[in-house]
């Protein structure tokens, strides 16, 4: 049914349903907010209505209505510019300030802050209403994400995210009145709850309450150190989205810069976790031909997300054998370039730096873990920064990267085909693993490489797959919660899945946590997705069995896919863990 | 026994009704006139008189009584409040309808020996009208011009007994509804009664039913608001504990017109009574057949459950309450989605206070237009309220709405304690303000206290005096809200927190003529901004005082003074030349502040004076200790 | 409180409670009541305890624990004293009962005595506003508490003998 409104003195027609605020939007009015965010694709809809700063003035209502949680109605009459509005907007942005540093200037949100953007957006010049002010202890338990509650403005997105979309339910609001604010559990550090440290909390809180834990430093310390050889590798997400902090249009591949840039700051070899990514396929399709030649449990789950490795650790202790053994692909890097690679230069693995670009934070969570690594103190990956670290470490080595000359990774590990580029979206893991599965068992090559079904947003994609005669049931999921779903199916014995990808973030890693900011823009996400097609139809390789390095690493040094060394530097165990 | 049908029901009654007979002559009746006739005695059971003793008064009642030999023809009980709390605990002899006030265990004797056995009333335990010394047995002034329709049967029946109940006309309104009316029939009775919410907005209970019967779905609920949040109103907990069944009986009323088998009554934790009333006149109704399935006989299934509260002010706003029963922070969300479209898990439902309940029965049996010619223009009925504070008789009273403040307060309430002057009547609760002397004379309804910037809310009147700082009860009830915000939005969560800060520093002397424009100025927006009801009611206690008593707050900011002697920062403890040096001050003082020699003026060392008051208290000589 | 009952007792007759009821998530109030009375307060191992059994995050339960006032997370003593805040008590003298209490015990109010016999607490009407100032012991209210002398004998009851 259509709904007939004025808004501002506009007439408007919208369907039944629609809220005041994006009945506003389609006639250009642009309603600021704060805690409201929609995403679509995601079944994302955070509309707790607790800020208050998207308040209209309805004709007839007593009180303003926050236009983000008010539905239309026939008839209404709607000011979004009345002084009245205004004002009101403005006392919430003050009464929230008046709780909350003023250290924007030194804040890892700084220039991507919602809120300091609207304080500078509505004017507000003075702090009208001072009192005391919240002190909460800063946790930096974690080796991924930095809490500062008192950056907080309880907007509960974080909450909404970890709860409704991620279910692993690490937040709630505490307390009530002026002490309310979002928590953990008995109030634990992160590092001491369920927290896969997926980073979507982070990537949707409008302030600096969540943030990454800063490796920059870290990386210029080794950098500017002359006794380690330091090697950067960067996953196949990064390239899709770095332009974007620097001004280019989401969706931009900027691999070429990015490489020319990561020379400029310095590193001894820049090399490409897509070479990993092709690895992990000639590992995790030998495991699934394994498990299927051998009567072994399927499905096979595949494990190159550590956030969702660290999910099913504590939500699905009992289902820790049927996960892929398969290390992570940077964490296969490096493995490699620490006992290969250094084998090669002829170096001390412990003289090399290994240092990983990601669109994620798990990870930095994940190169912490003891039991990856070489030795008790070599681990496979030294430090992870995110794409946004990165772009800082660019902006600080004030290099112009829009105008940097295209380069190209080095050699060995720097060569990768199309499969390992589709990684980084959802599907991408699984469709490239059918490139080479297909002709592991068939034993003919695969004409059509592209497998439609796999793609998009859609949280839960399944297939089947003729393959020598018999039908694979795949599934492709992203979203923690949907993978919570398919996860209990599979306890109860209700499914039949022979393998599932399984990625924790929304998207696959192009959504990752440690990507430049959304703000809320679900078609960032998807230029991204778009720009991964792309720059997998471009490369003239695009099977992971058909990379001659890979081939090469096999013969000289791996011996066997799924073999003896292999699962020494390639492959990995998990842990049970409580859930809380 | 279940009840299959009407028939059954009325025989029952018929049954019952000797039960309470000797409680309803409405004359005295002298019983060595009367061989035969069992007397009842009424032991006041509520909240009140309960904390003053009254369990052990009933106890040793009945020792003394067997001891006379009169356990067979005396019966004993323990109905809900009297409503004339101040004068707990309190007693009622029937059918000699007979009040005794006070009544302490060690009066029980007396009263067994002079009036049961002798026939003598214990004149020294009749009530006496403090100005005109004249005692009263019966038609005590305190219950002149009340009307009772909510608290029809409380203090009058039994609650544990559901058999009192139906013989008090109990779940004939049922019958009536299930076996002579359509569903919009009820609805329509309730409409044109004009009967409107009890529990504070005030929306007209038939329309509420209306919508909620409209809304498309499989099924529909009905909850009993039975919250009581506001901090110094207990009507509802006395009709819980009182008669709870009138509020089953509504309940059922409900289902049966809105088209829903389930029900909730969410009900205080603090309330231990109310609930354990609650659970035994649910099993009751379960037992009889009026709770369950095919309820009389009629094709009306109809069940309820009890939940808890558990200390949170906001559960009373029905969005938060919904949540709390769902197992969730009581957080409220925005209107709409009413609860009446979506409501507990997404249904439709209907939330309705408890006294809104009590009166529908009647309403039901008496008839719409009985009950709309009671009250005012656009407030029809009755109400309840709660009297307290600085006002002689404390206690529950119900009135005819349109009956102004001083009726109640200086009528019915005999007026301010110890010949005080009035200040203010604050109703409405936290949500609510103080209303000064020039409207004392208003009727009180929905619209007349809202125009006077207060509210009706649930019923709290608290009467203040000339003791009483209103920029400390402003700061008060701030401090309440503060603490009582879901912490959800910013206007209320922060906003709250501001108003208090001000507040603070008026009232410790640090205020500017600023903070007080401010403080207006915050008070609209968190009005206008704020998610909830309770927030934006939060401001109304500082506008309402700011706006009848602004001189207070200029006083505490300009003169630093308190009008009232009552914040401490801006007092001062003097003693004057009138001083006879007797020292009991001295050794009163906690923190030592005064010295001085025997017989010697004394002094107090300002520094260390706290501000406690205990030297004034202490000293005899007029005028030896001032403060200013 | 049933002090004889050992820890497991207690869990088993928690579990035996939950166990009981049809729609378990949706009690979780009532079961964090049930929990508070056979514990006396709700340690955070018994509300993770809760989270497992009901399958709920433990910091829903942890963030519904700490928005009731009505449970607590710290320990009691053997007896709770309670002063009612509520307006009519508040007019008419709640605030000097409180600072009295507080004397009396030497605690503030949300403490508990170093001997474990006294925890003080405030509440909001018990709806015995009639005899205001009240202070509730134990579920016992004790109405016109004006004087320091009547508020010492009230406690006194609940001082072991001697
Ligand atoms: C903060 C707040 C507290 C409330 N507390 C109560 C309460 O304690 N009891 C009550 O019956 N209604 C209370 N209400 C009103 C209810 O939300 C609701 O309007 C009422 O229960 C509806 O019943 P009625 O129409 O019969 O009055 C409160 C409202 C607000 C905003
Ligand atoms: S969170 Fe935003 S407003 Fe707060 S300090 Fe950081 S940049 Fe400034
Ligand atoms: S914006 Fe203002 S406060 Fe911030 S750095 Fe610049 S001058 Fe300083
Ligand atoms: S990182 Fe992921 S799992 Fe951890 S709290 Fe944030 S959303 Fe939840
Ligand atoms: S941490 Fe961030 S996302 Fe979470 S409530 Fe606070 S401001 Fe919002
Ligand atoms: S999906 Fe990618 S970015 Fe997200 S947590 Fe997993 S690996 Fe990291
Ligand atoms: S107004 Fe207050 S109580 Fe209501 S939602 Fe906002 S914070 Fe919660
Ligand atoms: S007011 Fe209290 S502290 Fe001050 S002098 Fe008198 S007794 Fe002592
Ligand atoms: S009690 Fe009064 S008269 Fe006695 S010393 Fe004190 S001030 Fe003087
Ligand atoms: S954006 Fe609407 S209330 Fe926050
Ligand atoms: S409690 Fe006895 S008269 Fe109110
Ligand atoms: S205000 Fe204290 S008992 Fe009601």
């Amino acid at each position: 049914m259509d709904i007939h409104l004025t808004i501002n003195d506009i007439p408007l027609t919208v369907p039944e349903g629609t809220t005041i605020l994006e009945a506003a939007r389609t006639i250009n009015i642009d309603i600021p907010t704060l805690c409201h965010m929609k995403l679509h694709e995601m079944h994302y809809n955070n509309n707790i209505a607790s800020c208050r700063v998207c308040v209209v003035e309805i004709e007839g209502r007593r009180n303003l209505a926050s236009s983000c949680s008010t539905p239309v109605m026939e008839g209404m009459v709607v000011k979004t510019d009345s002084l009245r509005a205004i004002q009101a907007r403005r006392a919430m942005v003050e009464l929230l300030l008046s709780d909350h540093p003023k250290s924007c200037l030194t804040c890892a949100k700084n220039m991507d802050c919602d809120l300091r953007k609207l304080a500078a957006e509505l004017g507000v010049r003075t702090i009208g209403y001072e009192g005391v002010e919240s002190e909460f202890e800063i946790d930096q338990s974690s080796s991924s994400i930095v809490r500062d509650p008192n950056k907080c403005i309880r907007c509960r997105r974080c909450e909404t995210m970890c709860n409704e979309v991620q279910t692993v339910g690490v937040y709630s609001a505490m307390g009530r009145g002026f002490e309310t604010v979002i928590k953990t559990a008995f109030d634990l550090p992160l590092s001491q709850t369920a927290c896969t440290f997926c980073g979507q909390c982070l990537a949707v809180c409008p302030t600096g309450a969540l943030t990454e834990v800063d490796q920059v430093d870290k990386v210029w310390k080794a950098l500017n150190d002359p006794n380690q050889f330091v090697v950067v590798q960067t996953a196949p997400a990064v390239r899709v989205a770095l332009g974007e902090e620097f001004g280019m249009e989401p969706g931009e591949i900027v691999t070429g810069k990015m490489v020319a840039s990561l020379r400029r700051l310095g590193f001894d070899r820049v090399f490409d976790t897509d070479f990993a990514a092709d690895l992990t396929i000639m590992e995790e399709a030998s495991e699934l031909v394994h498990r299927i030649q051998h009567g072994g449990r399927l499905p096979l789950l595949t494990s190159c997300c550590p956030a969702w490795v660290k999910f099913f650790e504590h939500q699905f202790p009992d289902l820790l054998d049927i996960p892929s053994t398969c290390k992570s692909p940077h964490q296969m890097m490096g493995s490699l370039i620490k006992s290969y690679y250094a084998k090669t230069l002829g170096i001390d693995p412990k003289s090399i730096t290994v240092v990983s670009v990601m669109p994620c934070v798990a990870k930095k969570y994940e190169a912490a873990r003891p039991e990856l690594g070489q030795s008790a103190d070599t681990a496979d990956v030294d430090i992870v920064i995110t794409t946004r670290e990165l772009a800082r470490m660019i902006r600080e080595a004030s290099i112009h990267f829009d105008h940097l000359k295209d380069q190209e990774f080095d050699h060995p590990l720097g060569e990768s085909t199309g499969a390992a580029i589709i990684f980084g979206t959802t599907g991408g893991v699984l469709e490239a693993a059918l490139r080479t599965a297909y002709e592991m068992l068939t034993g003919e090559a695969l004409e059509k490489v592209e497998f439609e079904a796999l793609r998009g947003m859609n949280g839960i994609k399944e297939a089947v797959i003729p393959i020598a005669g018999k039908d694979y049931r795949i599934a492709v999921i992203h979203g923690l919660g949907n993978a919570r779903t398919v996860l209990e199916k599979i306890r109860a014995g209700e499914s039949d899945y022979d393998v599932i990808e399984i990625m924790a973030c929304p998207g696959g890693c192009i959504g990752g946590g440690g990507q430049p900011y959304h703000h809320g823009n679900m078609e960032i996400l998807k230029s991204r997705a778009a720009a991964i097609y792309r720059e997998d139809r471009a490369k003239p390789l695009r099977k992971s069995h058909e990379n001659l390095a890979i081939v090469a690493l096999y013969k000289d040094y791996l011996g066997e896919p799924y073999g003896e060394r292999a699962h020494q530097l390639l492959h990995t165990s998990y842990t049970a863990r409580r859930k809380i | 026994m279940k009840l299959k049908d009407t028939e059954e029901l009325n025989v029952l009654k018929a049954q019952s009704l000797k039960l309470i007979e000797t409680r309803r002559a409405k004359e005295a009746v002298d019983t060595k006139n009367a061989p035969g006739l069992v007397r009842h005695i009424l032991v006041c059971g509520g909240p009140g008189c309960h904390s003053s003793g009254s369990p052990r008064i009933a106890e040793v009642l009945e020792e003394e009584l067997d001891r006379a030999g009169l356990a067979d023809q005396i019966k004993v009980f323990e109905p809900g409040c009297f409503g004339f709390c101040e004068k707990g605990p309190m007693i009622q002899i029937h059918p000699d309808n007979v009040t005794y006030c006070e009544v302490s265990p060690e009066d029980v004797s007396t009263i067994v020996q002079e009036h049961l056995l002798e026939g003598k009333q214990v004149e020294r335990l009749l009530y006496m009208d403090p100005n005109t010394k004249e005692r009263f047995a019966a038609n005590i002034p305190f219950y002149n011009n009340q009307l009772r329709i909510a608290l029809r049967n409380v203090g009058y029946i039994a609650p544990e007994n559901i058999l009192e109940y139906i013989a008090a006309d109990g779940y004939q309104a049922l019958a009536k509804v299930l076996f002579h009316m359509t569903p919009l029939e009820v609805i329509d009775t309730l409409k044109v009664s004009g009967l409107r919410g009890r529990g504070g907005a005030g929306f007209p209970t038939g329309v509420k039913w209306e919508f909620t019967r409209r809304s498309e779905a499989d099924q529909r609920y009905i909850i009993c608001n039975a919250d009581e949040g506001d901090p110094g109103a207990f009507m509802d907990r006395s009709v819980l504990e009182g008669d709870p069944h009138s509020v089953l009986e509504a309940m059922l009323i409900a289902g049966a017109a809105i088209g829903s088998s389930q029900g909730y009554i969410y009900v205080r934790a603090e309330y231990p009574a109310a609930i354990h009333r609650l659970k035994i006149a649910i099993d009751q109704a379960r037992e009889y057949g009026l709770l369950g399935k095919q309820i009389l006989g009629s094709d009306f299934d109809f069940d309820i459950e009890l939940k808890y509260g558990a200390g949170a002010f906001v559960c009373g706003e029905e969005t938060a309450l919904i949540h709390s029963i769902e197992g969730l922070r009581g957080e409220p969300t925005v209107k709409p989605p009413f609860p009446a479209q979506k409501g507990l898990w997404g249904k439709p439902t209907c939330v309705n206070n408890v006294e809104t309940l009590a009166n529908i029965p009647p309403i039901i049996l008496k008839g719409a237009e009985w009950f709309a010619k009671i009250g005012t223009e656009k407030s029809k009925g009755t109400k309840v309220f709660a009297l307290a504070g600085k006002v002689n008789n404390v206690g529950l009273v119900e009135v005819p709405m349109g009956t102004t403040l001083r009726e109640i307060i200086f009528g019915i309430g005999g007026g301010i304690k110890r010949h005080k002057t009035f200040k203010a009547a604050q109703t409405g609760g936290p949500s609510g303000g103080c209303i000064p002397t020039k409207y004392l004379d208003s009727p009180i309804d929905y619209e007349s206290l809202m125009a006077i910037g207060s509210m009706m809310g649930s019923g709290g009147l608290i009467v203040l005096d000339e003791d009483d700082c209103m920029v400390e009860i402003a700061k008060f009830f701030l401090e309440f809200t503060m603490d009582e915000s879901c912490g959800r939005c910013t206007a209320c969560r922060v906003g709250t927190k501001r108003l208090h800060e001000i507040l603070q520093k008026i009232t410790e002397g640090r205020g500017t003529l600023e903070d007080l424009e401010n403080l207006e100025k915050l008070c609209n927006i968190i009005k206008d901004t704020a998610l909830c009801g309770l927030g934006q009611s939060a401001p109304n206690p500082i506008l309402s005082t700011l706006k009848y008593f602004r001189d207070e707050y200029v006083a505490h900011i300009v003169d630093k003074t308190c009008p009232a002697g009552v914040c401490k920062s801006l007092l001062k403890y003097e003693i004057t030349d009138k001083c006879v040096g007797c020292g009991r001050c001295a050794k009163q003082c906690p923190t030592r502040a005064i010295s001085g020699s025997p017989k010697k003026r004394h002094v107090i060392d300002q520094e260390r004076c706290l501000k406690c008051g205990a030297c004034m208290e202490q000293c005899r000589v007029d005028g030896a200790i001032i403060r200013h | 409180m049933c002090n004889s009952d050992s820890p497991n007792e207690f869990a088993q007759k928690l579990d035996n409670f939950i166990d009981s009821l049809p729609n378990k998530k949706e009690n979780l109030i009532a079961i964090l009541h049930y929990a508070q009375e056979i514990y006396g307060w709700l340690p955070d191992n018994v509300q993770w305890h809760i989270a497992q059994k009901l399958d709920i995050p433990s910091a829903k339960v942890y963030g519904v624990v700490s928005f009731y006032s009505y449970f607590t997370m710290k320990p009691r003593g053997e007896h709770v004293v309670n002063v009612c805040m509520g307006t009519a008590c508040f007019v008419r003298g709640a605030e000097k009962l409180k600072n009295e209490l507080e004397n009396q015990l030497k605690i503030k109010a949300g403490e508990t005595t170093p001997d474990n016999l006294f925890t003080l607490e405030t509440l909001r009407c018990v709806g015995a506003c009639g005899l205001a100032p009240v202070m509730i012991v134990d579920g016992e209210v004790h109405g016109k508490m004006h004087e320091p002398q009547e508020i010492n004998e009230v406690l006194a009851k609940y001082r072991p003998e001697g």
